[in-house]
């Protein structure tokens, strides 16, 4: 979904001649004067807000306006939040790996195994439909299959495959992972999906032709060739497993830790200033992670 | 390796395939069986007896609380987002087919928008609105933190759809002296239109499904997924099975109506052709 972007949005700089039909400067830039308000008021002052609140103190009742740095000594010297971020770190990377691997094949199945646009569109949307609906419910239905009484440990009982129910697959660290894979693998599928889609068939032949096996036409033409889309799924699937705290407090039950829920914990309690210096960490972590992918995967080479 | 004989990869990939579709909508279907429990049913199976006490018992106010107000409010807030949503990307994605001062700024806000955790939206805007002593509420608030994750979609729908778009049909247009507005409307709105569409249905369906950014901006009024949240935490039978098939069921719907909407305006038009 998101190398078509690039292109589009590239697309003006790349004819110089322009046509009547795209109006004055004036008038493009009254049209995106929406989105430039919204995203204004409703992304940069927010951010702005928050990273401003995170350097001022607070007592039980309210937020004090004086700078102080103890939010981050606070929150730095701790070793809970240390514990905490290394976990949700953990979680992030476990669900990038498996989420990788599905978002491969599975795109690799519909872009080249399956014949036919009609066939492709129709299974890739098979895929993506759940993500337009509740994450919430989604989560919640996988309840009657992992619990104690679960469908999965029924199962396993009567094929006598165990004698004692398994109570790691609810309320774990297991099932958390679970859902991560569950929600976001869609996120992993689209763009790989896409850049898969653009890679021009004729590459495979030519590979097949002079003698390339199946995994060295994988390796050698289809993997670097999905490399942007890989990119772009690894930016969505981080950014929505660090910043996660609905799956982990449903799956995790009450007992497991993340960062969204450290920051919603502080929010509950009223502490708004040390929840304002954990999200800018966050954040902080998440835009070298961001970065850190721009650098290995060049998503503006399709610009 | 011959075109026409499906290799083993195939069989391989087909059966990985399945297995997810498996994975995806499995558990849904569970507890869509599982909401007609009978009335003794637990939240696992077996099933106890077949019966609509859960659907029954959802619409006793006592037992879930205020959930008729929930839904009436997400209702309306989901037509309020879906709306601006259309507006608002259209418009931009009208702007974006040309470079303009601070596209590029623009753009990458945009992507920000899309990356930027959820629950640090929803924390900044909650932040923002106390300390200008606004009170957040679902209709204002809420209703801009949910644009912020639907606008993203919103564009890219709009780019993937302008990359197709044959530019010469509006020329056309606008070279028989067709006002900016009339062209827009008579030629490229109807050209677009499927795209409006998916934006309608991604505006309407995330706003109404939407949990972490409204969570800190929804004010003292609950929209349905913060209901639905609350209950995951305190209720222990299969009502919030029954509440769970109903919205899924609602959400399919919806989907439904906009793609078949989607595919009959294909199909006319390849009629007319």
């Amino acid at each position: 979904m998101s190398t078509t972007v690039d292109t589009a949005a590239a697309r003006p700089a790349a004819g110089a001649t322009r046509t009547r039909a795209e109006g004055r400067p004036l008038g493009a830039w009254l049209l995106a004067l929406p989105l430039a308000l919204v995203l204004g008021v409703f992304l940069v002052i927010p951010i702005i807000m928050l990273i401003v609140v995170s350097f001022l103190d607070y007592n039980s009742v309210q937020i004090l306006w004086s700078f102080v740095l103890s939010n981050y000594q606070e929150a730095l010297g701790s070793a809970v939040t240390w514990e905490t971020f290394a976990v949700t770190i953990k979680y992030a990377a476990i669900t990038w790996a498996i989420t990788l691997f599905l978002g491969f094949w599975l795109s690799y199945f519909l872009a080249f195994e399956v014949r036919g646009t009609t066939w492709q569109m129709g299974l890739f949307l098979v895929c993506s439909i759940p993500f337009l609906t509740s994450n919430i419910i989604r989560t919640i239905s996988w309840i009657p299959a992992l619990g104690r009484n679960g469908i999965v440990n029924s199962v396993l009982l009567h094929f006598h495959i165990i004698h004692q129910p398994l109570t790691f697959l609810l309320y774990s660290q297991f099932a958390i992972i679970l859902a991560f894979v569950h929600l976001n693998t869609l996120f992993m599928v689209t763009p790989i999906f896409n850049s898969m889609m653009r890679i021009d068939r004729t590459l495979i032949e030519a590979a097949r032709d002079n003698g390339a096996g199946f995994w060295q036409t994988i390796w050698n033409v289809v993997l670097p060739l999905s490399k942007t889309g890989i990119g772009i799924g690894t930016i969505f699937v981080i950014t929505l497993v660090m910043g996660d705290f609905v799956s982990v407090s449903i799956m995790g039950g009450g007992q497991s830790a993340s960062v969204g829920i450290m920051i919603q914990n502080e929010m509950s309690q009223l502490q708004y200033p040390a929840a304002a210096a954990n999200a800018v960490i966050l954040l902080a972590i998440v835009l070298i992670m961001v970065f850190l992918i721009l650098r290995v995967v060049d998503i503006r080479k399709e610009l | 390796m011959n075109r026409d004989r499906r290799g083993p990869s195939f069989y391989i990939l087909a059966g990985l395939f399945a297995a997810f579709v498996l994975f995806l909508y499995g558990p849904i279907a569970t507890i869509v069986i599982l909401s007609f429990q009978g009335p003794r049913g637990g939240l696992t199976f077996p099933m106890n007896g077949f019966s609509f006490h859960w659907f029954h018992a959802l619409f006793q106010a006592q037992m879930v609380g205020n959930f008729g107000d929930a839904i009436t409010r997400s209702l309306i807030l989901a037509v309020m987002v879906m709306a601006a949503n259309v507006v608002i990307s259209v418009a931009a994605g009208m702007a974006f087919r040309r470079r303009f001062t601070g596209s590029t700024v623009l753009f990458y806000l945009v992507i920000a928008s899309l990356i930027v955790p959820s629950i640090l939206v929803s924390l900044g805007i909650g932040l923002f609105f106390s300390q200008v002593g606004l009170d957040p509420a679902w209709y204002s608030s809420a209703f801009g933190a949910q644009l912020t994750w639907t606008m993203p979609f919103g564009l890219l729908i709009m780019f993937a759809v302008f990359n197709r778009f044959n530019k010469s049909w509006e020329e056309a247009a606008r070279d028989l002296g067709a006002s900016p507005w009339r062209s827009f409307r008579e030629v490229v709105l109807p050209i677009i239109l499927p795209g409006v569409i998916g934006i309608a249905l991604f505006g309407f369906s995330l706003s109404y499904d939407e949990y972490p950014r409204t969570m800190m901006t929804a004010g003292d009024s609950n929209t349905l997924p913060l209901e639905i949240f609350a209950m995951t935490a305190n209720v222990t039978t299969p009502v919030i099975y029954a509440l769970g098939t109903l919205t899924t069921a609602f959400s399919a719907v919806v989907i439904m109506v906009a793609m078949t909407t989607m595919s009959i305006i294909r199909r006319r038009r390849l009629a007319k052709l």
